[in-house]
């Protein structure tokens, strides 16, 4: 896979991070639990990053499961 | 030994709990949500399965709305002093345990009212009189599933449509049932379903929890303890959403470890089968205790109008006297008093002096109830 660029979802908590998890990889999206970046915020948390190609298909996934999400942000 | 203390706690464990745990303990073990490496990552993952599991063994759409907490009573106390307010009135039945009982009155003396509902000597409650007992200012209907002393099912259905009817919030306790008879939050009309891992669950102590039902705003649900969360740390101010809000402070990510293992074996083996199996054997100890002379048994005596729990008294013998004999006589395990249960005890007039307790699980067998029942039968005849 060429890599063209990661995002982060970043969700109110761990246990929302563990749902967005479980939901895309259900579906086939490649995911990893990484701690949120320090020049993104402060949080001690983690986020899920996924390939900047797949930020549509997650956005749909995550509607649909009416996940809240603050903030999708390329890095 | 013949262990029949199931209904204060299950076991042996199903198998896989105790695997579970220790794989978590030996494997795992970091904090989850406190950190993004991958044990606290594994780890988070392990709690977010527990939750999960919850979820689909009792019908709740969103894991998220799972909040953990050491066991029913925190769960009860959590949802009765989160939501309610002095002005607020609150039903409930004669047939409550303690946990919910004590934190009534507690909030009663600070202005909340409180109504409790009789039920019948055999310890079942009608619906129709929840709905007479509801007022202008009733917010919540709260109500044991089960009796933890006599296992009598209480219609936690038919009182949840009533609620929806008068737009009331109902709150389950659903500790002697969970995973041992059918729970659906939807289908049962169930806004707030507070359980607990160490019964028929299979899971460890120090496991429980409330669901929090679609009818309910998790962000008007005050906490019972605040604190680090994991998340939103910039901010000193406690976050409002579920399950951080009400789950500060490092989590039993251990025993979670455990009570999905034992979840999971409830789901597999299905509640259903286990549910057929318990009532077989119950109905074989209701039979058999009824047909002993001098043995008086409490409640509906029909199985299927209750959980496999069963109580009894010999007469001329006092419940703790029986208690001590089975156990070092036969080598059988049961509780005896009032199971911190004395609203419950009034109702079937056996208080203060309380019964001989059987709680029998989906792992008993039908050999121990009848070694059970002919133990009393030789106890009895001693008696007098």
């Amino acid at each position: 896979m060429t890599p063209d660029g990661y995002a982060v979802i970043l969700v109110h908590s761990t246990s929302h991070a563990m749902r967005v998890e479980r939901l895309l990889r259900d579906e086939g999206i490649a995911c990893k639990m990484i701690p949120v970046p320090r020049h993104i915020s402060s949080d001690c948390g983690v986020c899920i990053r996924i390939l900047c190609q797949e930020i549509d298909a997650a956005c749909c996934i995550l509607e649909a499961a009416h996940v809240e999400v603050e903030s999708i942000q390329t890095i | 030994m013949i262990y029949l203390d199931n209904a204060a706690t299950t076991w042996p464990k199903s198998p896989g709990v105790g695997e579970a745990m220790l794989y978590f303990l030996d494997h795992v073990g970091a904090n989850p949500g406190r950190a993004g490496h991958r044990l606290a990552v594994d780890a988070a993952r392990i709690v977010y399965s527990a939750r999960e599991a919850v979820a689909e063994l009792f019908g709740a759409p969103d894991p998220l709305r799972v909040v953990f907490g050491a066991n029913v009573t925190e769960a009860l106390n959590l949802a009765l002093r989160g939501l309610l307010c002095p002005g607020d009135h609150v039903i409930t039945s004669s047939m409550e345990h303690n946990s919910v009982m004590r934190p009534l009155r507690a909030l009663e003396r600070q202005g909340v009212g409180v109504t409790v509902v009789g039920c019948s000597s055999e310890g079942f409650l009608d619906p129709a009189l929840v709905e007479a007992a509801i007022r202008p200012d009733t917010k919540m209907i709260v109500l044991n599933h089960a009796s933890n002393v006599v296992g009598t099912i209480l219609p936690v259905a038919e009182v949840g449509q009533i609620a929806r009817r008068h737009g009331l919030l109902l709150l389950a306790d659903v500790a002697q049932t969970a995973g041992a008879f059918p729970i659906d939050m939807q289908a049962d009309a169930i806004d707030l379903l507070a359980f607990t891992g160490h019964k028929s669950l299979y899971g460890p102590m120090g496991t429980g929890g409330l669901v929090i039902g679609e009818r309910v705003d998790p962000s008007l649900l005050e906490p019972l303890k605040r604190g680090g969360t994991g998340s939103r740390s910039e901010r000193e101010e406690q976050p409002d959403f579920s399950p951080d809000a009400c789950e500060s402070g490092t989590p039993n990510a251990v025993g979670l470890a455990g009570l999905e293992a034992g979840i999971r074996w409830v789901l597999q083996r299905g509640v259903e089968a286990i549910r057929a199996h318990e009532m077989a054997l119950a109905q074989q100890l209701l039979d058999g205790l009824q047909a002993v002379p001098n043995v008086t048994v409490y409640g509906g005596l029909e199985a299927s109008r209750q959980t496999a729990t069963v109580s009894f008294n010999i007469r001329g013998m006092e419940p703790s006297d029986v208690g001590l004999r089975l156990d070092d006589e036969y080598a059988i395990l049961c509780r005896v008093g009032l199971h911190c249960s004395p609203a419950a005890h009034k109702t079937l007039d056996t208080f203060p002096g309380g019964t001989v307790r059987f709680g029998l699980a989906a792992l008993n067998t039908a050999e121990e109830v009848r070694a059970a029942i002919e133990a009393v039968r030789q106890l009895s005849r001693q008696a007098q």
